[in-house]
């Protein structure tokens, strides 16, 4: 394979399981091999955590938020924008779209940030464990009511969502298994908050109660016995339906969009055989999410579906912010940085329902497309930025540029981002009007600026809104 | 009555809104029974006749019902309604209750008006994402997420250079031929938006009003649509939503909250409409996708099916529309109200009396019309 050929299938893996990189970045890790990248990735461990201590500097706010946005963005932005470790936080972005927490009802960032925190270290791990873990998670119970799931009153609200939107997907279970999962969950619940005033928060903990239990015997899924939640987990994961709708999930996010997850039970996914090496994968693992993903990344239909995936808000915003540089420290302005998210349609943290956010061209609406264009174009042309003096003083070494050289050079160095013949037409067009450029004569500004228009317009192209 | 220059909103009340909260069948002796920890106590209801009754913390509505301009329609959903949030919204988005729907009922409509795509601002949404109810291919939507003045590409290059740039960018837009769906929506999506921007920012610019809204962000929607309409550039079905109705737990106060801040704003709403003698071509729907089951769960109300819509504005016919399905235990379909009127009656009338279209091909089929409108 040509270099440029390992650069761009590189930029299209650091695309899908993190959030891009720039040029010296690719370079060095086409240097390693894509799969010793690969590896890495998926090794979270062998990178440093995010510090900390930053935050803890400049907004010790964002450190135990309470219910007020943006302390609570502040807080995961600073981590996605840092992190060494991207598809670890890539992982937790996954979880949450498929375990939907928001802020709007659960009124506690610290609880949802400690969930977050969970899908980072176990988001990589078992799927078993993993539903687990957040059957126990305080956040998820307070959230889905299942602290109000007693033995003598059942609630169906968690017991439902497990079913319909983290395990199953709907069509896969009756009614009547919706109302005996619940009831298996019956005094899953946990401590009793104190008092917000005078005391502040306390971190919530799980709690079982077995004499809030409803005991008695179940018929879920085909199966008859005195189930607990545990029990019911173990059944739910050996469905077929299960690994297929979890597969789905993952295709749809790293690989190309699928449609809304309401139209899966009755459309086919777009390429079924990947679903099927996958759902393979995660049967023949016992679920464990890194053997699925590690399948994924090598697969020849990953590698080939580039730029088959609109990019998301949390895309679009922390893919820019770590390209540009500038934002890693998270001074004062970086609230308001941190709600570029929500004004794209998606507010992390706060997804609009248990459902999550619909992804893919649904990202993409009047409103949405001017919020992610101005906040790009408004980033991109920064010249005194560090990724975008990178790319202009790869450009500077050689004089001066054509029109199409500075085109070309710079669809180059932005991804490579690959542009229909009528797009390239106008950008050339563009070019055109500036004439050749040259960093020499005192010209060196006007040259930088044109440069930083020229990523403007390139980011503010159709093509760019895809990964 | 369908006048050619009729409005519609819709507020979508998302989440499930609990049918039998919002209107209270307060001599049934069921009712209580099945609503031991969040039933409405008789002291806080407000009678609307001898049969039913509202929250006192929906108090604002009342005034439309008094005044002869509110419709409840009862029992609203379909057979074999399902208990999703998702799958239930869709429908009701689509109209299409076995297969999944691409075009949205509110999109037919906006294609029916204007099929050359001549008024950009048409169908006008407040809020970041775009219901599907408003999706049909080839039908421009605004999305407005933020305040209106706000609404607008690049912002940051103003003057002489602005228009040139805007150009190159609508250059870059414009439809490349086998690009791909999506391609295709995002060309639409931004030409659109760019034709429509500088037509709906002015929309502020024009606007005075003594009336204060509550500081809620349904209110804020509903200024922002108040707004848009008074200024007269011809948009016609306005989009909003408020939620969540989910109300699984601690029911009584969240609910309380949510219709207050609806019934609040929807009334700031029309008092601004009517300020400005704007009132007259103007009905608003409030829906759910769902009601709530029956019997409470202790601290709230789980998923259910039977539902309520009401439809308010000057010239909407008053009063009940339908009945409320049975609350007897032998009646009930797994523990939820029978729905017996199906959601796309309330559509058809709509369309037919008031938007002067054929319903029949917008909501697939043919339904019964709920006289609310003449």
């Amino acid at each position: 394979m040509a270099y440029q050929d390992d650069i761009a299938l590189m930029a299209h893996l650091m695309r899908r399981a993190g959030f891009g990189a720039r040029r010296d970045e690719l370079e060095a890790r086409v240097a390693k091999g894509y799969d010793a990248a690969v590896e890495e990735l998926l090794h979270p461990e062998t990178q440093p955590a995010t510090d900390e201590y930053a935050l803890l500097r400049y907004q010790p706010a964002a450190l135990l938020p309470g219910g007020q946005p943006p302390m609570g963005n502040v807080n995961w932005l600073y981590h996605l924008v840092n992190t060494k470790r991207p598809l670890e936080e890539k992982m937790a972005l996954f979880w949450h779209h498929v375990f939907a927490t928001g802020n709007s009802k659960v009124d506690n960032y610290d609880q949802l940030l400690e969930q977050i925190q969970l899908f980072r270290e176990h988001g990589m791990g078992n799927y078993r464990e993993l539903l687990s873990i957040v059957s126990k998670n305080p956040t998820m119970i307070f959230w889905l009511d299942n602290q109000q799931n007693h033995g003598t009153a059942v609630n169906e609200n968690w017991g439902r969502e497990l079913l319909e939107l983290f395990s199953l997907g709907a069509g896969n279970y009756t009614e009547v298994d919706v109302r005996e999962c619940s009831r298996a969950f019956t005094g899953w619940t946990f401590e009793t908050k104190i008092p917000r005033l005078p005391y502040g928060r306390f971190p919530w903990k799980f709690e079982y109660r077995p004499e809030d239990h409803d005991d008695g015997e179940k018929v879920f899924l085909g199966h008859k016995g005195h189930f607990n939640g545990e029990d019911i987990l173990d059944i739910i994961v050996q469905q077929p339906a299960c690994g297929k709708f979890i597969c789905r999930h993952l295709y749809n996010f790293f690989v190309a969009d699928e449609p809304q997850v309401p139209a899966w039970p009755i459309e086919a996914p777009r390429n079924p055989k990947a679903i099927d090496e996958m759902v393979e994968v995660f049967r023949d693992s016992k679920f464990d999410m890194r053997a699925v993903l590690r399948h994924m990344f090598n697969a020849d239909w990953f590698k080939n579906a580039r730029f088959q995936h609109v990019k998301s808000p949390a895309e679009v915003v922390v893919g820019t912010l770590r390209f540009v540089g500038g934002s890693e420290v998270p001074r004062p302005g970086y609230g308001e940085l941190s709600m570029n998210t929500a004004y794209m349609g998606q507010d992390l943290l706060n997804p609009p329902s248990v459902e999550g956010w619909h992804t893919g061209k649904e990202w993409i609406n009047s409103g949405s497309l001017m919020a992610r264009i101005n906040f790009m174009a408004e980033q991109i042309g920064n010249t005194s930025a560090l990724g975008v003096r990178g790319i202009i003083d790869r450009l500077r070494v050689k004089g001066s540029l054509s029109p199409e050289q500075l085109v070309d050079g710079c669809l180059d160095l932005l991804g490579p981002v690959e542009v229909s013949a009528d797009t390239k037409a106008q950008l050339l067009s563009q070019a055109n009007e500036w004439g050749q450029i040259s960093w020499s004569n005192g010209s060196s500004a006007a040259s930088d600026q044109h440069v930083g228009q020229m990523l403007q317009l390139i980011v503010a192209t159709r093509e760019y809104q895809f990964a | 009555m369908a006048n050619t220059d009729n409005c519609i909103v819709v507020l979508q009340l998302t989440g499930g809104n609990d049918y039998l909260n919002t209107t209270i069948p307060y001599n049934n002796p069921l009712y209580k029974d099945n609503r031991p920890a969040v039933g409405i106590p008789d002291n806080n209801i407000i009678h609307l006749d001898a049969t039913y009754g509202i929250p006192e913390y929906i108090a604002p509505m009342k005034k439309f019902w008094d005044a002869g301009q509110m419709a409840i329609c009862h029992g609203v959903g379909w057979k074999e309604s399902p208990r999703s949030h998702f799958r239930a919204m869709d429908i009701w988005h689509t109209c299409e209750p076995i297969k999944v729907g691409t075009e949205g009922w509110l999109g037919r409509v906006a294609r029916e008006f204007d099929p050359n795509k001549e008024n950009v601002v048409q169908v006008v949404s407040m809020g970041p994402s775009l219901p599907r109810a408003l999706v049909c291919p080839g039908v421009p939507v605004a999305c407005v997420a933020g305040p209106l003045e706000r609404y607008g590409f690049l912002p940051q290059v103003q003057g002489n250079e602005r228009a040139h740039v805007l150009d190159r960018f609508a250059k870059m837009y414009s439809p490349a031929i086998g690009a791909g769906p999506v391609m295709d929506y995002l060309s639409e999506t931004a030409i659109d938006s760019l034709k429509g921007e500088d037509i709906i920012k002015v929309a502020p610019q024009k606007y005075s009003s003594t009336v204060q809204y509550p500081n809620t962000p349904i209110a804020r929607k509903l200024k922002g649509i108040a707004q848009t309409h008074i200024a007269e550039i011809g948009s016609r079905i306005f989009y909003c939503d408020h939620s969540t109705f989910d109300t699984h737990a601690g029911e009584a106060p969240a609910h309380n909250a949510l219709w207050s801040a609806v019934s609040q704003g929807v009334d700031a709403f029309f008092a601004d409409l009517r300020e400005h003698n704007k009132s007259q071509n103007v009905i608003m729907l409030l829906f759910s996708e769902f009601g709530r089951r029956v019997h409470d769960n202790g601290s709230g109300t789980d998923h259910g099916a039977g539902g309520v819509a009401f439809v308010l504005g000057d010239k909407v016919k008053g009063g009940h529309y339908g009945e409320m399905p049975s609350l007897e235990a032998g009646k009930l379909v797994q523990g939820d109200l029978d729905p017996n009127m199906d959601f796309r009656s309330v559509y058809s009338t709509i369309l037919d009396k008031w938007l002067g279209l054929n319903p029949a091909p917008i909501v697939n089929g043919t339904f019964e019309q709920p006289a609310f409108l003449n």
